[in-house]
């Protein structure tokens, strides 16, 4: 489960993927809004992450 | 913008001033510990701080009030470019979702209070230790200076010149961070997150229906950009697509070396609390990117201003009845005290620690660390505040962009013994002065831009220098670490405590 935590930076730092205006979204280039998108996408990777994990009070 | 002062804003500005300022002092008696008799008390609030609190802290301490001003400005001058904030502040929290617990739980079994501290524990090298303290204390200073410059530009706004009101401001600042410690800009953050949440959810709503939608605002951008020409634009232009990338990647893996950030996570109840954060702060990563829209708004509301710095207040000034603007400039004001005040209490930590406690007096009782803690967090401000009076603004924006590069060469120091022993202090001493002495040379010799440019085989590769220069520093340390074991296979003391 620990490799969903690369895949924010393979989507966001292979520039060449996202660096387009369409198709745009209520009027946001693909760039703005594909980047955006990535806040809440993360946010879900790393919570199925930490859903995964054993709790650690066990060292 | 208006030169006469706007006196339906400064009110409102005074008016939330002054509650912060009463919260400030009052916080010494929340969650009330000792706080002048031990240094976890004044430095971290107690190590007790659950999640809300850490996401109002850390929230408020990483997305800053120049961070208000500047990514804007940034955004408006050049466009697409001025947009690596956003995957910046992304992939920082994957990175602190894995690490920082690990460095929590590190810190808090051995009493750490700094970064420094745990460095020396996992090495038992005072050279590194004292090369990773003063790393943080001098990325601090130009860090701590910007916050100045964000709030004098809505002080400006608000039609108030000189200087006296910020000094002013800023010795309210350091009176209530002396008395109260940490717990002062975490019960201040509860404010200024909520004023800057409402100011920005107000103003991505209202601005593009007053014109014309999201559409109109980035055709209006578009526009701009095209007549002014250059690397400018709502896409990257090629050449700009590796220093974009690399200068996201090495600002996240920098966030969080600074002295402020470490401070919200050592200030923690628990790992937990910080997993949890990790996947909570993102929200902060959200209202940056709907602020970093404001650049573009910009344009559309045709606002023409002589720095970009002014765009935000112009722009407020030109949408929104004064009250709200001065709503705004008091949301941004504030937003500058927060993180000065996390940040001088990092940087008194750090010279209590790894300074005074390593060098002057041992023997330092916890009351005692306490005390110098509280005169240093005064001292790291003055010199802050001199640092604006006495230079140019542009010396703290070319210090700033130095100290992250700086910064981030404490990374394998701090991170890699977190998880091995191998790497020798010698040899991580060694790769933090050719990372430092290269990416600084480089940047000088750039004429201070962060970008070095790399020729390969015929192609040239632009790249963020202090990635590169963590590159050559994680190379060196490794060498070097080879070398020394083989004159040395003895590792005297790295198995002692840690």
């Amino acid at each position: 489960m620990w490799i969903l935590l690369l895949v924010p930076f393979v989507g966001l730092l292979w520039v060449p993927f996202y660096n387009f205006a369409e198709p745009s979204l209520f009027g946001f280039p693909f760039f703005y809004w594909y980047q955006l998108a990535w806040v809440p996408i993360s946010s879900l990777l790393i919570w199925l992450v930490y859903r995964s994990r054993t709790p650690d009070e066990t060292p | 913008m208006a030169d006469q002062i706007q006196w339906v804003e400064l009110s409102v500005f005074i008016f939330f001033f002054a509650l912060v300022t009463v919260m400030g002092f009052f916080a010494a008696r929340w969650k009330a510990g000792p706080v002048s008799e031990h240094l976890d008390e004044w430095g971290l609030g107690g190590r007790q701080f659950g999640t809300w609190i850490t996401w109002f802290l850390v929230g408020g301490d990483f997305y800053t009030a120049y961070t208000v001003i500047a990514v804007p400005a940034l955004v408006y001058a050049v466009g697409a470019y001025g947009f690596f904030a956003l995957p910046y502040t992304i992939i920082v929290y994957p990175f602190v979702f894995a690490i920082m617990p690990v460095l929590w739980k590190q810190a808090h079994a051995n009493g750490h209070v700094t970064a420094a501290d745990v460095v020396q524990g996992n090495y038992q090298s005072r050279a590194l230790e004292l090369a990773v303290a003063i790393t943080g204390m001098v990325a601090t200073m130009p860090y701590i200076a910007l916050q100045l410059i964000g709030m004098g530009v809505v002080i400006k706004a608000m039609g108030l010149t000189g200087e006296l009101p910020i000094v002013a401001a800023f010795i309210v600042l350091a009176l209530y961070t002396y008395s109260s410690g940490l717990r002062a800009p975490a019960l201040i953050a509860f404010v200024k997150d909520i004023m800057i949440y409402i100011v920005v959810l107000v103003a991505v709503v209202v601005v593009p229906a007053k014109l014309g939608g999201y559409g109109a605002v980035f055709a209006a951008a578009n526009d701009a950009f095209t007549a002014k020409g250059g690397a400018t634009g709502l896409l990257l232009k090629p050449a700009q697509m590796l220093p974009y990338a690399t200068l996201a990647l090495g600002s996240a893996l920098a966030a969080f070396m600074y002295p402020h950030t470490l401070t919200g996570i050592f200030a923690s109840k628990s790992a937990d609390t910080i997993r949890k954060n990790a996947i909570l702060l993102p929200a902060y990563t959200l209202l940056l990117g709907l602020i970093a829209l404001l650049g573009y708004m910009a344009h559309a509301a045709h606002i023409k201003v002589d720095t970009p710095n002014d765009v935000v207040p112009a722009l407020f000034q030109a949408l929104f009845p004064s009250w709200f603007a001065g709503f705004a400039f008091s949301a941004i004001a504030i937003g500058a005290l927060v993180p000065a005040a996390v940040m001088s209490i990092g940087a008194a930590n750090l010279f209590t620690r790894n300074v005074w406690k390593s060098y002057v007096n041992p023997d330092i009782s916890h009351a005692g660390e306490a005390a110098v803690a509280k005169i240093a967090s005064l001292v790291v401000k003055v010199g802050a505040l001199s640092f604006i009076l006495f230079l140019p603004t542009q010396y703290a924006l070319d210090l700033q962009l130095l100290g992250g590069l700086w910064i981030l060469q404490t990374f394998p120091a701090l991170v890699f013994g977190l998880f091995t022993r191998w790497f020798r202090a010698e040899g991580l001493l060694l790769g933090w002065a050719v990372g430092i002495g290269w990416g600084s040379w480089t940047a000088w010799s750039n004429g201070l831009k962060p970008l070095a440019t790399l020729d390969l085989g015929g192609a040239s590769y632009v790249f963020y220098v202090g990635l590169g220069a963590l590159i050559l520093n994680i190379a060196v340390a490794a060498v070097a670490t080879v070398i020394v074991e083989m004159i040395s296979p003895n590792r005297a003391g790295a198995t002692a405590r840690s």
